[in-house]
């Protein structure tokens, strides 16, 4: 049993501790707003915070997750209430297929935690691990910017 | 009331679509002219995926159709509702059709009495009098403004959006097995014994069943590492090879005449194969139980893929329901019909469960049918006054399109696999006005004396099938580059240069919208500013390009600033993201995009990254011409004003794309 905890809450996982953390979320928690986009850690569609750091769920071992804090795409929104981020992605209508757009949206929210008033080029170089290959990254910096100024 | 439309107990309107959403926004803009036609509020709108089951076979999405296509059948059908709903809501309020009002769905009498469509619905079944659901002229409520994509929240919030994350009870996951470059066969299989995992195997289609998807994963590795195929000999270099297997020369347009020339220029250009690469690799999911085979695709069509999930499996059509979801973008025909005929196979073995089975990166980019590579040779002769007076165009290409139920012979992947294989059938090469590999190859612009050449090659060395205005994007590229360099010949101005030889008014109208930009470009060094122009298809939407360039180590494109004209827009924020997002794929494409075989992973084949990406500016001009698909309009001008834009920059022309630093320096000499 692995324990974690997942957007908040308490978890074990009876998954062997080597399997990515990506095919625990989506298929033993029900998360899929993580996607899988390629696997090895290359594309950012997989994107989750652990203890506050955006990276791979595709390139993460279950087993070195235990007792950190994991947050997806999900848990982003509490009670119903969007992060800045999302709604700021809506309010920009920022995707087209919107596969990659969770992830990204994790991305995003990790960066500003950790820069409250980035320029556009930061927010750029933050987003560069996130492939998007229906050209909405444009959208996607101007809703990271907007939510810049919300962020609490 | 119809197959098509429902009026639910929740006040809502369910609507099947025969057109599938593709990320391009297409469902939202359905159900704003549903909304407009019925008179419900747009949040009324449900649009629901298609299925063989219950839509109407309007064939393909794609090619930028959807919208003409799908919303003349979508007007069509809400029409004819609506007729019903006033004939019989008119006998119940005992009032003359004509004075009935209808307001987010309420019909009202000059009197006030009024009924609702949905109480009214399950009786309005008789046939309406003509022209009964025709709504009277007035201002658009819905058509023409911006409405935000009724699909976008879930995607953002990560709720279940795609095939991918459907999950249905008993499901087991699957991959395929195969190697990651041409093969013939497979020549020997490695055994192995996974508690929990099943390996099924029909002639050289290999795949893998199991409880958790991860052992799938493990196993389908193992058994690619230790397996042997036999490879199939490829072409070195594509450009010289398709040279010299043509299959059939076919003249696209001749309108000769006696022109007498002064100067006479001639270039070659070429176009890699290029990769959809869908973010998400595609994925289906098939379930075979009592001789009917269910499955969940994101198939562009289908109906087809019906049609030809029947011949390689052998079962009659009505014992197959294939019903769509969502996949990642995808930009024309990728790895998306293949996948289901490979879930299929893989289900045939799962003694009635589920198979969801998900191509891995590697599966995507080796097996993915990429648009296919092309080779251009263009003449053109210049007068006295610097005018073109004669132009030669003559190109190279396989077909544009091998997706499945077009031909008696299946086109699936893994048809030509089995033990009992099909022999699959080549790439075609649609015929114009759309066409494949002459989709703009014959100029808008009026010549005296023109040729335009098409050498078609029947056989693919490697899959090639339909990507994102197919032949439009390296005909455009080298008539538009080709233009550039006759205007610099000709010492005129690159806008100009064109209008002189265009008559069409939204042509022009296109270019003459971009002079105040161009005539304002910033001047610096090793900074430069290209033109380009087309006609979608020639039928199609007008799009105009200006791009700004920065040559430094790197060729970056600093800005792209589009000028369109999509006739009348019905949802004028989607237009733009369409425009804007072909735009920034195109710039891709244009600076990165090289498909040779054997790339797996992002790292062969690189795509443009947030850092790499040009501001974009669209430009759309107004009119109520009707609508055009705006999803392609802009790929083939951006490849030339990047060009035409590094050879301001530099002086240098770069004629094969892509336009690597590389072949910037071998050209700088
Ligand atoms: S799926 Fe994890 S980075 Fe691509
Ligand atoms: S919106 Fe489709 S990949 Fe980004």
């Amino acid at each position: 049993m692995t324990e974690f905890e997942v957007n908040g809450e308490r978890r074990s996982v009876a998954a062997d501790p080597d399997t990515p953390l990506l095919y625990v979320l989506r298929n033993d928690l029900g998360l899929v707003g993580s996607r899988y986009g390629c696997g090895t850690g290359q594309c950012g569609a997989c994107f989750v915070m652990v203890d506050g750091k955006a990276l791979p769920s595709c390139d993460t071992p279950l087993w070195s997750v235990a007792n950190k804090s994991v947050i997806t795409v999900e848990g982003l929104s509490k009670g119903g209430a969007l992060h800045p981020v999302q709604k700021a992605l809506l309010a920009e209508q920022a995707a087209q297929c919107g596969y990659c757009i969770s992830g990204i949206a994790v991305t995003a929210a990790a960066f500003l935690q950790q820069n409250k008033n980035p320029s556009e080029s930061e927010v750029r170089a933050a987003l560069d691990r996130n492939l998007c290959r229906c050209g909405a990254h444009n959208r996607v910096v101007r809703a990271v910017l907007r939510a810049a100024k919300e962020m609490p | 009331m119809s197959r098509r439309i429902r009026f639910e107990r929740d006040r809502s309107v369910w609507i099947a679509s025969g057109k599938v959403e593709l990320g391009q926004g297409i469902n939202t803009a359905l159900a704003q002219i549903a909304a407009e036609e019925l008179d419900v509020a747009l949040e009324r709108i449900r649009i629901v995926a298609p299925s063989t089951a219950y839509s109407p076979d309007e064939g393909y999405t794609s090619g930028s159709m959807s919208i003409q296509e799908g919303g003349k059948g979508m007007r069509a059908a809400c029409v004819e509702a609506r007729g019903r709903l006033l004939a019989h809501a008119a006998q119940l309020l005992g009032a003359p059709i004509a004075e009935l009002t209808v307001e987010d769905g309420t019909i009202r009498a000059k009197n006030g009495s009024s009924v609702t469509y949905w109480e009214c619905a399950a009786e309005a079944t008789e046939a309406p009098p003509a022209g009964a659901g025709v709504k009277p002229s007035g201002p658009a409520r819905v058509l023409g403004k911006s409405a935000p994509r009724i699909d976008l929240p879930a995607k953002i919030i990560g709720q279940p959006a795609y095939v991918h994350d459907m999950k249905l009870p008993g499901m087991l996951h699957a991959r395929i097995v195969r190697p990651s470059r041409p093969f013939k066969r497979i020549v020997s299989l490695e055994r192995i014994k996974i508690p929990g995992v099943s390996v099924v195997q029909d002639g050289s289609f290999v795949g893998v069943l199991a409880e958790r998807e991860e052992a799938a994963i493990a196993a389908a590795k193992k058994l690619r590492e230790k397996s042997v195929w036999e490879e199939s000999r490829v072409p070195e270099d594509f450009h010289a090879w398709l040279r010299k297997n043509v299959t059939e020369r076919v003249i696209t347009k001749e309108a000769r005449s006696e022109v007498r020339g002064e100067k006479t220029l001639k270039a070659s250009y070429t176009k890699p194969f290029i990769a959809h690469a869908s973010i998400g690799p595609s994925c289906a999911i098939a379930r075979m139980k009592d001789g009917k085979l269910e499955v969940w695709t994101h198939s562009q069509g289908i109906f087809g893929l019906r049609h030809e999930l029947s011949i390689v499996l052998n079962l009659p059509v009505e014992s197959i329901v294939v019903t769509h979801a969502e996949g990642a973008g995808c930009y024309g025909h990728n790895g998306a019909d293949d996948v289901a005929l490979d879930a299929a196979l893989l289900a045939r073995a799962a003694s009635g469960r589920p198979v969801r089975l998900q191509w891995t990166r590697e599966d995507e980019f080796a097996w993915e049918p990429y648009g296919p590579a092309m080779s251009f040779d263009l003449e053109a002769k210049l007068d006295a006054s610097g005018g073109i007076v004669s132009w030669k165009h003559e190109f190279w290409s396989n077909g544009h399109t091998n997706r499945p139920g077009r031909s008696p012979k299946p086109a699936l992947f893994a048809a030509g696999q089995l033990a009992k294989p099909f022999e699959r059938t080549p790439a075609i090469d649609p015929a114009l006005p759309a066409g494949g590999s002459e989709r703009n190859a014959i100029p808008l612009y009026d010549f005296p004396d023109l040729l335009v050449v098409k050498n078609y090659v029947r056989e693919t060395p490697r899959r090639v099938s339909s990507l994102r205005a197919l032949g439009a994007y390296g005909n455009v590229f080298a008539i538009e580059s080709f233009m550039d360099e006759l205007a610099a010949a000709a010492g005129a101005d690159p806008i100009e240069f064109r209008l002189k030889h265009l008559k069409d008014p939204r042509a022009r109208a296109v270019l003459e919208r971009l002079i105040p930009e161009f005539r304002n470009r910033k001047k610096a060094e090793a900074w430069g500013h290209g033109i380009a122009f087309a006609k979608y298809k020639n039928i199609g939407a007008y799009c105009a390009v200006l791009a700004e360039v920065e040559a430094g180590e790197v060729l970056r494109v600093r800005r792209l600033v589009l000028a369109a004209d999509v006739g009348l827009q019905i949802n004028p924020d989607g237009v733009a993201n369409q425009l804007e997002g072909g735009a920034i794929q195109a710039t891709s494409w244009t600076l990165k995009e090289d498909g040779k075989i054997g790339a797996v992973s992002w790292e062969d084949y690189p795509i443009l990254k947030f850092t790499e990406v040009p501001k974009v500016e669209v430009l759309l001009l107004n009119n109520d011409f009707p609508s055009l698909g705006a999803g392609e309009a802009a790929q083939g001008p951006t490849a030339a004003a990047i060009a035409n834009a590094l050879y301001d920059a530099l002086g240098v022309r770069v004629r094969d794309l892509p336009l690597t630093p590389e072949r910037i320096v071998k050209a700088m000499g």
